[in-house]
């Protein structure tokens, strides 16, 4: 107990200079200025925002995206990632596909591998479609329509291909009386009977019941043709075999994938992809700000996952090169809401004293301001989505930016709680912006004296958590904050899961505001009936005007991102049909 | 310290009372206590350490007074202080100022000396009464073990050996994620608190119980336990009034060196997530949300940090005294 003692205080010593080592270098980090921002003149700021920056049809090089997260998987029936929706238009072509436009114009539908965006029948459920001539696999082959019949079964093998949207299958098969290729009797593996494919050029989807937004589930990459001496089951998102202009020299999970030009993919056949440079590279690695930082010093062109720059590196790029940044919307929503299940949030005139005592401002700068979290949101549809209105703010937001204490009060009063009450705001613990926010409600709602509790729980649970409307009810959570984007850009995609009674779950729940409303449900009836998308938005404007008289959620921000474009990129544009990520597909290098 | 400690402070009495009409230098009998006490006001560093020491503790005793006088409540926002852009503070250094003396917090612009200063709160708090726990417990068990030895012995020093080899971060993220928000009619944080104080306790008295076992399978062989033992003294007698006085000074410097370990278990623990809640401010927590921050903002990493590497530095310097005070064979 007594020889080291000398060695101890050592130990203290070189701490110290170890802290003050640290603090040093912390201290550098934020001045430094860095003139490299890769080579040439950045066309300047949101320059790829609603328009394209550096238009250019010169071929050649290799664009370099970079990222810290690897998709779930490259397989197009199982990835489940935005990014890996977007990125998968350079290996995989389906038979419609999202128009390659800047902007809210991106969310329609143009042909790809089909004629045109098919023929409907009059009672609205029978789709045809036509191949157009010329379509190969990355080996020469001709595409069949059966290779695409083939592919969308896949989806119903759930036991193997999983993880992926299953939107085809429950609007195909809603029974699930299919049992998917592996299990099927039939000699060609094609026993699907909702799906015909009278010959190589033709492919004919059969519906039990409407559904106005079927093409929108044909555009995803889960719809993309699979040929069967080429799948590989579980392994096939290890190398998926290339229909689109670039096929896959190699992959390394969480290292990185190399990807060359497909010889027999022919320009003519596809009006979408503009198949710009050589080669496509993706390097991932795990430190975020390390890749901010290669980002900003030029040795990569994009971060394939566009999830936001982190903080450090989002000061670094607005002050020193801001003609590099754009700030698209993404699409998401961002907001609390409250479980009508759970006293006193039964109440609308207590949700309402919420909405009203809650400081949007605050909340908004918690979600990293103006630019890194979004415009302060007003309703629950975002503006990529047909049928939103910006302008209708039934709770004043736009002028009471700091909330309304008076109104506040006054409901409570309604309420019968005129000193407030007690309740529990439930957030994730892995979302520091998150926590940020319910740390807000908690500050603003306390001065109306609402006493707020935040019980942070893990993340990863969500589904079992809150998306479990028991242990909601049982943990007393009278507030949950959650983000929320839609799978496909309607009000279909966005709103049902959150406000139809229907899609109420036992566990995975999304309408976390127990919302039953017979209307509400029948407005999704009616617009799912419609397949002109323009009549189809005005039930949901209707949708969105009820959600908010209940009063049920505070929408925080209509999400934006702010995201890195190298110098040296042309062709870029950001599209709302892909949560305001750059279209990768037209992407070229200079 | 080869006599039990009662004897000679019994001693010491007498002797002041015969000098009490001798000039003051005289020769005075001195207790080990006296002794050490003088050892350690000559080790200044060791001194140093315990000013720093009691200063933590003023500052955290009078927190609500010191914040009232300098700061701003602890948990209000101020966002005007805040450039909603980067969504760092306005202004150099963290946005220090006279009226924010160490800046404000990213985001929300919370005062961030007021919740240094509430911090160590929570901090002193949750170190000191983990170490008593831990103390007491390793104590008791300590005791026992080395005093009646054989299964008695084995069995406690398996159990120690099991929870040496635990994995209490691990455990105690996985406890705090099941505890409920209320419990024992404490709520929020004061659940938190509990928990961190009674895990970290829980998981430091094997520390402390090996020291004592060993100190006490010594002492229970000297001359004068056996004379106890022929006088015919019971267990408890033996235990607690000859053996445990003997034992004060090994676990006095036990605990001043576990308090600073326990602060940074706290912190560790508030960092990963799994301390205090909030609003409640922590220095853990503090540094956990500063790490987002720490490029554009390091001053809200490094007034935490420092915060932590004081108090640290401080009670190590301050134990090291102490031990080297009261242990007469110090190589000092």
């Amino acid at each position: 107990m007594t020889a080291n003692s000398s060695s101890r205080r050592r130990l203290a010593a070189s701490a110290a200079l170890v802290v003050a080592a640290l603090v040093g270098t912390a201290a550098c980090g934020g001045g430094g200025k860095d003139e490299s921002d890769g080579k040439g003149k950045a066309p300047g700021f949101n320059a790829a925002v609603g328009k394209i920056a550096n238009p250019s049809d010169k071929k050649g090089g290799t664009i370099k995206f970079i990222g810290t997260q690897d998709s779930d998987s490259w397989d197009p029936q199982r990835g489940y990632y935005g990014f890996m929706w977007d990125f998968a238009r350079y290996y995989t072509r389906q038979l419609i596909t999202f128009k390659p436009v800047p902007g809210t114009e991106s969310t329609e539908l143009v042909a790809d591998m089909a004629t045109d965006t098919g023929q409907v029948s009059a009672d609205k459920k029978t789709y045809t479609f036509k191949l157009k001539d010329g379509l190969a696999w990355e080996d020469g082959k001709p595409i069949t329509s059966k290779d695409i019949k083939y592919g969308i079964e896949r989806i119903w093998a759930q036991d193997k291909i999983s993880g992926g949207p299953i939107y085809l299958q429950q609007v195909l098969d809603p029974k699930k009386e299919y049992k998917g290729p592996y299990k099927d009797k039939s000699a060609d593996k094609l026993g699907l009977k909702a799906i015909e494919t009278p010959d190589d050029k033709t492919i004919v989807f059969k519906l039990p019941k409407p559904n106005g937004d079927f093409l929108q589930m044909l555009a995803m990459p889960a719809a993309t043709p699979v040929r069967q001496d080429k799948d590989t089951v579980e392994k096939y998102g290890l190398k998926p075999f290339s229909n689109g202009p670039y096929k896959i020299d190699s992959y390394t999970p969480n290292k990185g994938m190399e990807l060359s030009r497909n010889p027999h993919w022919k320009k003519e056949t596809d009006t979408v992809r503009k198949a710009l440079p050589d080669k496509v590279s993706l390097k991932l690695i795990t430190n975020a700000d390390d890749m901010d930082n290669r980002l900003i010093e030029g040795a990569y062109d994009v971060d394939i996952n566009a999830t936001g720059i982190s903080p450090a590196g989002r000061t670094k790029a607005l002050r020193d090169h801001k003609a590099n940044v754009d700030n698209p919307q993404t699409g998401f929503i961002r907001y609390a809401v409250f479980p009508q299940t759970v006293k006193p949030m039964d109440n609308v005139h207590c949700r309402k004293a919420v909405i009203y005592g809650s400081d949007h401002k605050s909340l908004q700068t918690a979600r990293g301001g103006p630019m890194a979290g979004g415009d302060i949101a007003t309703n629950m549809l975002p503006p990529s989505i047909k049928g939103s209105d910006a302008k209708y703010d039934p709770y004043n937001v736009l002028k009471d930016t700091e909330g309304n204490v008076a109104k506040a009060k006054e409901e409570l009063k309604a309420c019968g709680k005129p000193n407030g009450f007690e309740t529990t705001i439930a957030v994730r613990n892995n979302k520091p912006q998150e926590i940020a926010t319910a740390e807000s409600m908690q500050a603003s709602l306390g001065k109306i004296g609402i006493k707020v509790q935040i019980d942070q729980y893990d993340g990863a649970q969500t589904s079992g958590i809150i998306g479990a409307p028991k242990n909601v009810d049982k943990k007393n959570y009278g507030i949950i904050i959650m983000g929320w984007g839609a799978d496909f850009p309607t009000g279909q995609g966005f709103l049902q899961p959150l406000v139809d009674s229907r899609f109420i779950l036992d566990s995975g729940n999304n309408n976390f505001s127990m919302m039953k409303d017979k209307s509400i449900d029948g407005l999704f009836d009616k617009a799912l009936l419609e397949t002109d998308p323009d009549k189809a938005a005005e039930y949901y404007k209707q949708i969105n005007e009820k959600v908010s008289e209940h009063a049920v959620y505070l929408p925080f921000t209509f999400e934006k991102n702010v995201i890195w474009r190298s110098s040296r990129l042309t062709n870029v544009y950001t599209a709302d049909s892909y949560n305001g990520r750059y279209d990768y597909a037209s992407l070229g290098v200079k | 310290m080869t006599a039990p400690l009662h004897d000679t402070n019994a001693a010491q009495t007498a002797a002041v009372d015969v000098a009490a009409d001798v000039p003051a230098k005289a020769i005075e009998g001195r207790s080990p206590w006296k002794i050490a006490w003088v050892r350690l006001k000559r080790d200044k560093v060791a001194l140093a350490g315990g000013v720093v020491v009691l200063f933590l503790i003023l500052v955290a005793v009078f927190a609500p007074l010191i914040v009232s006088a300098f700061g701003h409540p602890p948990n209000d926002f101020h966002e005007d202080k805040i450039d909603p852009l980067f969504g760092t503070p306005i202004g150099s250094f963290g946005g220090m100022s006279s009226d924010f003396l160490l800046g404000v917090e990213p985001v929300n612009g919370r005062d961030v000396f007021s919740r240094l200063v509430y911090g160590a709160r929570i901090s002193l708090l949750v170190a000191f009464l983990a170490a008593l726990f831990a103390v007491a417990l390793g104590t008791v068990f300590g005791i026992i073990a080395g005093y009646f030895g054989g299964w008695v012995d084995a069995a406690i020093s398996r159990v120690m050996d099991v929870l040496l080899a635990f994995p209490q971060l691990l455990f105690i993220i996985a406890l705090v994620s099941v505890l409920p928000n209320s419990l024992w009619g404490f709520s929020g944080s004061g659940v938190r608190i509990g928990a961190l104080i009674v895990v970290i306790g829980f998981f430091g008295w094997p520390y402390v119980g090996r020291i004592v076992r060993g100190q006490t399978l010594s002492l229970r062989e000297r001359e004068y336990v056996e004379a106890a033992r022929s006088l015919g003294a019971g267990r408890a007698y033996i235990l607690f009034k000859e053996l445990l006085p003997n034992l004060v000074a090994p676990i006095t410097v036990y605990t001043t060196l576990m308090i600073p370990t326990n602060v940074l278990s706290e912190a560790a623990l508030s960092f990963l997530g799994a301390g205090v809640k909030p609003p409640t401010a922590s220095w853990g927590q503090m540094l956990s949300k500063a790490k987002e921050y720490y490029e554009a903002d390091p001053m809200f990493m490094i007034a935490p940090g420092v915060a932590i590497f004081v108090t640290v530095l401080a009670f190590n310097l301050f134990g090291d005294g102490v031990r080297d005070a009261l242990d007469p064979k110090g190589s000092r």
